[in-house]
């Protein structure tokens, strides 16, 4: 009996909730949330944060659409924000009525998955490339054929990060496509390539940054902040822009349409236009944020980053990531399918 | 009716009474999501994840089948027969692998005075007892690039570049090698030390010879032992998740992590709950071939 | 004794094997103790011994957080399934066979014979729709479909035990007039104890151990040991996850070191 009330207790215990103020549920990104952002935001309003993280757009959305899962806030590509709408995912929360709202550079407002920001507002933004260690590998690193088609040096040490839309794009660019391309020839060529190259490759990971710099991993595809942060503790690492062409995104924070704390997650929207919030997110993360005057709380060094400056040279092919018709959006599904099984 | 057999009712309805509770949470809560299991398999893969309510069986000819990408004709499944040659492969050659180690440590443990034998048992039961997660990582550091065996090999100057172990097929076997091996040593154990070894001396006081006393006696102890053994070590080998996820980094992909797949960057629910139906019937005909096994020796002693 | 002196038992080979077997267990195990106590940032590096990793795990909040909910959830379910295994053990033994005692004991050992993953998947697809209508999000989901899996890991020692006991104790209170629940307590409890004492242990250790049912299943904030240890492997790996880890594993020994002292001090 004594066992019985005793579980009980622990069972009433377990089920109280948090005692903190207020909770928010974040879901983001792998190594994507600045930790001192959240402690202050925390301090700040009271609140407390739980960030849970994901490996790509994908699985985001899958998890989401399954349903009960307890999130408040997520942060989407812009590609795969219409979908997220088109599915009635997310909350309506007008995020252009919030006193920080003014801060939102201009470029970033109309943006074709959001125009006006009725839904959500910018994170970061950054491109996607690859990077290389140049002390295994001195060779021209701005190209595709890093991951599609390997150097000796490279081979079988080389990651593809678990993102489709970026990495079916850049196999397209390469066969001389167009992103969303309907026309199956081209998309049966990046297929190809692909799965010719897949067996050149160590894994297909959202890898931990150690991998990296332990150089247990040698090359990846990758994004420019990641391959920033890799760079500072391991100088051998260089991102580069395949001059067959890149993607430029944007990540973006929504309130999810079933958010249990509606106005903490408002709150945060509102915390992270302000330009020095905005601008921890850039330090920790290492892409540009869309907010005005944060450039005044961000270091030279970071500025003028490689990384977060994408040069003259290679302005031309960088290519602003859209959203494909739900036919080839299928179709990127099944070729991702196909390649990763 | 007369009270003997009144007692008896009243007796079944007592016994069903105190099993109820069991009975009641592993039905709502390993029975009942099969079943669901079993129906979604059946149904329509939602656009991005989930199910839509539409009878399909897209999902079962998906396990063996693919239509190809972009002109929709019909071929076997590549891609999944080799998860599923893969998932087998690695998981005889672990039974295998602990076999030849596992034997002879369990003979060896069994085969010490008492007292002795306590501290070898015990000896097993630590690796039995912790965390396969954490067994999986103590072994991956093992065989990492900058890992224990590439900087000796490196110290030593066998080698001058370190070798890539880790994402391979090598890597998951060595894994679940390691994280499974206790698995066939206590079994083992337990037949042998059933065993009253002055049979075997009373034998080969009978002159029988080495080789006959081996096959003879030897064997029939420790085989229901091996038996069980391997039946624990090729079920979880066969299902394994987290040692391949961790080893195989998504390359050397096994049946649990293209189950998995299928529920996240795959999302195709139907074709997930059908392949999970599948491996659940892989070592379901493991079980009863395990089970014919058994029983059959116990016919012939 | 043979005057040929041979002795069965010294199967050739056998020692070396065995002793090549227990070096192959601990030397990984032992390696990843010393990391923990590197000085070093990351692992490549050894820069001297030193406490700091296992300092860092413990003002770590979110690691604080997973131990106390594995501890939570451990405890409760492993409770939960004791007292019903327990339950369901005086169901099926110590009679003849009864109407329906086969298919309660083929649904006893059901969640040992279907593979983790698939009911893992099968919980995330039942639970999601669950938490969807209800709207309830707690640890209720893991505490159940943990009791549920750690029911048959708790029946098989509370049986083993029940089957091998001695009736004449429990026939002679029963002569004596003594009322059956009387005799449970005062007889047959007792007499029990060690084995439902295993029972919980072994349930408990199930729980703690489980990664998949609880990766699959936990709301945002409900990170277990083992979930927590999983994403962090992906996040970062750096030497306090040898110190999570060199943790964990203590908890093995403890409770395995326990167990054994319980069972031999009856011997």
């Amino acid at each position: 009996m004594k066992a019985l009330t005793f579980t009980t207790a622990l069972v009433a215990i377990s089920t109280l909730p948090a005692l903190a103020e207020g909770t928010l549920n974040i879901y983001n990104f792998g190594l994507y949330t600045p930790p001192d952002l959240i402690e202050k935001f925390e301090k700040t309003h009271n609140v407390e944060v739980t960030v849970t993280e994901y490996d790509s757009n994908e699985t985001a959305l899958a998890k989401i659409e399954a349903g009960g899962h307890g999130f408040d806030i997520i942060v989407p590509s812009g590609y795969v924000v219409p979908v997220y709408l088109e599915k009635g995912l997310l909350l309506r929360s007008e995020p252009n009525q919030l006193p920080n709202f003014a801060n939102v550079d201009p470029e970033w407002v109309d943006v074709s998955w959001d125009a006006g920001r009725s839904y959500t507002v910018p994170w970061v933004w950054g491109t996607t490339g690859v990077m290389v260690n140049t002390k295994v590998y001195s060779g021209d690193i701005n190209t595709t054929a890093i991951f599609l088609d390997p150097p000796e040096e490279l081979k079988g040490k080389v990651n593809v990060v678990p993102a489709m839309q970026d990495v079916i794009d850049m196999a397209i660019f390469t066969v001389g496509g167009e992103a969303c391309t309907s026309d199956k020839d081209v998309l049966k060529a990046a297929l190809d390539k692909l799965v010719a190259a897949k067996e050149n490759w160590a894994s297909i990971d959202y890898a931990s940054f150690e991998k990296f710099i332990n150089e247990d991993l040698q090359a990846s595809v990758f994004w420019s902040g990641a391959a920033m942060r890799i760079r500072e503790a391991n100088p051998g690492f260089a991102y580069g822009y395949p001059k067959e062409g890149f993607p430029l995104w944007q990540d973006n924070v929504a309130i999810l349409a079933d958010a249990k704390n509606v106005d903490n997650a408002k709150l945060f929207l509102d915390f992270i236009m302000d330009p020095e919030n905005a601008a921890m997110i850039s330090a920790y993360t290492g892409y540009g944020n869309a907010i005005k005057g944060s450039e005044a709380f961000m270091s030279a060094a970071l500025l003028a980053s490689p990384e977060m400056t994408i040069p003259e040279s290679a302005k031309g092919v960088a290519r602003l990531q859209k959203t494909c018709s739900p036919e080839v959006q299928a179709l990127y599904a099944r070729m991702w399918t196909d390649l990763t099984k | 009716m007369d009270a003997e057999a009144r007692l008896q009712q009243d007796d079944t309805r007592r016994r069903w009474a105190l099993a109820l509770p069991a009975v009641t949470i592993i039905t709502l809560f390993s029975i009942l999501p099969l079943v669901l299991v079993v129906v979604y398999s059946f149904l329509t893969p939602g656009d991005f994840g989930n199910v839509k309510w539409q009878l399909s069986f897209e999902g079962w000819f998906g396990v063996l089948f693919e239509r190809d990408i972009f002109d929709d004709t019909v071929s076997f499944s590549d891609a999944h027969l080799t998860i599923l040659g893969r998932s087998v492969a690695l998981s005889l050659a672990t039974t295998f692998i602990t076999l030849v180690l596992g034997v002879p440590t369990a003979w060896f443990i069994a085969t010490r005075p008492a007292r002795q034998r306590a501290f070898w048992l015990f000896m097993i039961t630590i690796p039995f007892w912790t965390n396969l997660l954490v067994r999986t990582i103590a072994v991956q550091e093992m065989i990492r690039s900058e890992g224990v065996f590439n900087s000796l090999f490196l110290w030593l100057r066998v080698i001058d570049a370190p070798i890539q172990m880790m994402f391979t097929n090598f890597a998951v076997l060595l894994g679940m090698a390691y994280v499974f091996l206790p698995l066939m040593v206590l079994p083992v154990y337990a037949a042998i030390e059933k065993f009253d070894f002055r049979l075997a001396e009373a034998a080969y006081d009978l002159y029988a010879s080495r080789l006959y006393c081996a096959r003879k006696v030897i064997l029939p102890i420790v085989r229901p032992g091996i038996i069980a053994g391997s039946i624990l070590v090729f079920i979880p080998s066969l299902s394994a998740y987290v040692t391949p996820r961790i080893m195989g980094g998504g390359k050397s992909m096994m049946l649990g992590n293209l189950i998995e797949m299928q529920f996240g960057q795959g999302r195709n629910w139907p074709l997930g709950a059908a392949l999970a139906l599948t491996l659940t019937a892989l070592v379901l005909v493991a079980l009863v071939w395990y089970t014919r096994l058994t029983s059959g020796k116990r016919k012939d002693v | 004794m043979s005057d040929r002196g041979f002795d069965i038992r010294r199967l050739p080979g056998a020692a070396p094997l065995a002793i090549t077997c227990f070096v192959i267990l601990y030397i990984p195990m032992a390696i990843l103790v010393f990391n923990s106590f590197n000085a070093g940032k990351s692992i490549g590096d050894w820069e001297g011994l030193s406490l700091q990793w296992y300092a860092a795990a413990l003002q770590n909040e979110a690691f604080l957080n997973a131990a106390r909910t594995s501890l939570i959830l451990a405890t409760i379910s492993a409770l939960i399934a004791t007292v019903i295994a327990t339950l369901a053990a005086l169901s099926t033994t110590r009679s003849k066979t009864f109407r329906g005692e086969a298919s309660i004991n083929m649904l006893l050992n059901q969640p040992l014979m279907v593979p983790e993953i698939v009911l893992a998947i099968a919980l995330l697809i039942i639970v999601a729709q669950i938490k969807q209508a209800t709207g309830y999000a707690g640890l209720g989901y893991l505490i159940l479909a943990h009791s549920a899996f750690c029911i048959p890991f708790a029946y098989m020692p509370i049986r083993a035990r029940l089957e091998g006991m001695d009736l004449t104790l429990e026939t002679a209170a029963a002569d004596l007039y003594a009322s059956r629940f009387y005799t449970f307590r005062k007889v047959t409890l007792p007499l029990l104890a060690p084995a439902i004492l295993a029972g919980f242990m072994l349930a408990f250790v199930i729980s703690l151990d489980d990664v998949v049912i609880s990766e699959f299943l936990k709301s945002p904030g409900q990170d277990t040991l083992p979930t927590y240890l999983l994403g962090e492997l992906r996040r970062n790996l750096t030497s306090e996850i040898y110190a999570i880890s060199s943790l964990l594993l203590l908890i093995s020994v403890l409770i395995v070191a326990g167990s054994w002292l319980l069972t031999r001090r009856k011997t």
